[in-house]
């Protein structure tokens, strides 16, 4: 279980509890986070759960596969921190981590 | 009539289960064209939903038919290639115009980033006004409580005035992107279209004619970094300005981009019309709740699939369905069977405008070919049904709607229509 917060482009802050195992995608759209599309469902196929982690959870978050770079190359505004949401598995060690939404999926 | 049905139409095809099933081909251009497809593909997705076709009019083929399936393809460009053709024909060797979207990475890579811009969220802002603008026009000049063809004067004039704004084409001579469009997708040979519309002489003479008349625009656009239509980004980008000196790929990109801007859209308006006058429950649904647009657009966009299908060519054998896929094998992804899989969509055959989690659709496709102007597409739709329902009680389809003969196309050609002003 942990705890994760959402900042959307205007500065509006979602706080939701996730059980550990889902994705961090799955955490927004259970609790309609807006601003987050997931059109592929969790595939890594879609790019439409674009999220920032904010930089002191980098590296938690864990490593992006080829699949994820490739996506986020095609994206819109990616930065080094972006990662896409449905690539992200909450577990305890993610209790408290925080993120930042683009301006608009793409 | 006062909805068109197009179930009362006389079959015309075989009955898909009295067909053993290595020899039931989906890729008859017919069979969309008459909407006999469905049956097709619910036997396959059923019985055999990675199916091999050993004999067709474009040669032995895959039909991929589950949406699970199709999404794992799409996404496994490494393995499953565009780069011979995206569609189900092979292209003529002597005349193989080339784009982006029938490239591996690296190349398209650069040439999709190159024009991204043009559709990106910062433009469509920007675009947004002018949109609404065009749709308010477009509407207030419309005929009311007389018939007249909805594709015509809707459907294909705004997607056409929208097409016109990206490449910054010359705006008396917008009918030509449309005309240019229905050119690349007429091919017998690449999607089944009618042989006697367009020999292929005829129409590669046609696409000559495009190629010369943007390659004017393209000399006029090399030195202006500001403009953000599809022309000035390729002819300023570093890695794209030499394209003009590859006339056939240069002719390809346009294709693409006329073709992407075009079809899909037009036929998701018609469409859309369409589908709520076949599901009046919808549309009444639709004007007690207006801010249902948003999902009913992607509702209307599965329910449509504009592009039934996408082709990919295996690099290496690949198992799928317990299944191996050759090397060299031709796969083709059926979006619009995907879109009716039942172990994906819950009541796939229902037109349901507020369905929880109409985005998940395949109708963009997925993986790094996924439909770069989606934004736009939705954008232009939504705009149009907001304005709609200002002003007409109902947009009554009054008589058939006419199909394109084509296996990758889901085009309406012709839908009457008349319209009934609000009355308070």
């Amino acid at each position: 279980m942990a705890t994760v917060t959402f900042i959307e482009g205007n500065g509006t802050e979602h706080t939701v509890t996730v059980d550990n195992g889902l994705s961090l995608m799955e955490a927004a759209v259970n609790n309609m986070v807006p601003g987050i599309d997931a059109d592929c469902g969790g595939a890594c196929a879609c790019a439409t759960c674009h999220v920032y982690v904010e930089p002191a959870w980098e590296t938690k978050a864990g490593d992006k596969s080829d699949m994820e770079e490739t996506m986020l190359d095609f994206a819109e505004g990616t930065q080094g921190n972006s990662r896409l949401a449905c690539q992200i598995k909450i577990s305890d060690e993610l209790d408290g981590l925080v993120v930042r939404l683009p301006e608009a999926q793409f | 009539m006062s909805i068109a049905e197009d179930h009362s139409q006389e079959l015309k095809f075989a009955d898909p289960n009295s067909v053993p099933i290595n020899e039931l081909d989906v890729s008859q251009s017919g069979l969309f064209q008459n909407q006999e497809h469905w049956a097709y593909f619910e036997r396959l997705r059923r019985e055999d939903p990675v199916h091999y076709c050993k004999d067709s009019a474009f040669g032995p083929y895959w039909s991929i038919t589950r949406f699970k399936d199709i999404v794992e393809v799409d996404s496994n460009f490494q393995v499953f290639s565009s780069d011979r053709s995206i569609v189900i024909g092979d292209p003529p060797e002597e005349f193989n115009p080339r784009n982006f979207i029938a490239m591996d990475p690296p190349r398209h890579d650069v040439q999709r980033k190159a024009v991204t811009p043009a559709v990106a969220p910062a433009n469509l802002a920007k675009l947004e006004g002018l949109i609404r603008e065009r749709v308010c026009k477009i509407l207030d000049s419309l005929p009311v409580n007389e018939e007249f063809d909805w594709v015509d004067k809707v459907s294909i004039e705004l997607t056409t005035q929208m097409l016109a704004t990206l490449f910054d084409f010359p705006w008396e001579e917008r009918r030509l992107l449309p005309y240019w469009s229905d050119v690349t997708t007429s091919s017998p040979d690449l999607v089944g279209a009618d042989a006697a519309k367009l020999t292929d002489a005829e129409r590669q003479e046609e696409l000559k004619n495009c190629l010369a008349y943007f390659m004017k625009l393209w000399g006029e656009r090399t030195d202006n970094t500001d403009k953000t239509d599809f022309i000035s980004l390729l002819a300023t980008n570093p890695d794209t300005r030499e394209m003009s000196n590859d006339p056939l790929e240069f002719l390809g990109n346009l294709m693409l981009l006329i073709v992407g801007g075009n079809d899909t859209t037009r036929n998701s308006i018609s469409g859309g019309v369409l589908a709520l006058n076949q599901n009046p429950k919808e549309y009444e649904k639709l004007k007690a709740n207006p801010d249902l647009i948003p999902n009913m657009v992607s509702e209307i966009i599965r329910w449509v699939t504009p592009l039934a299908h996408m082709r990919r060519t295996a690099l290496s054998d690949y198992e799928l369905g317990g299944k191996t896929i050759k090397k060299g094998d031709k796969v083709i992804m059926w979006y619009i069977s995907g879109n009716r899989d039942d172990s994906e969509i819950d009541r796939p055959n229902e037109f349901i405008i507020d369905r929880p989690k109409a985005r998940h659709h395949l109708s963009f496709g997925f993986g790094i070919h996924r439909c770069m102007g989606n934004r736009v597409g939705e954008m232009q739709l939504k705009i149009l049904w907001e304005e709609i329902l200002k002003r007409f009680d109902r947009v009554e389809v009054v008589g058939e709607a006419e199909r394109l003969q084509s296996n990758f196309v889901m085009g309406i050609t012709k839908m009457p229509v008349i319209l009934h002003p609000k009355t308070n």
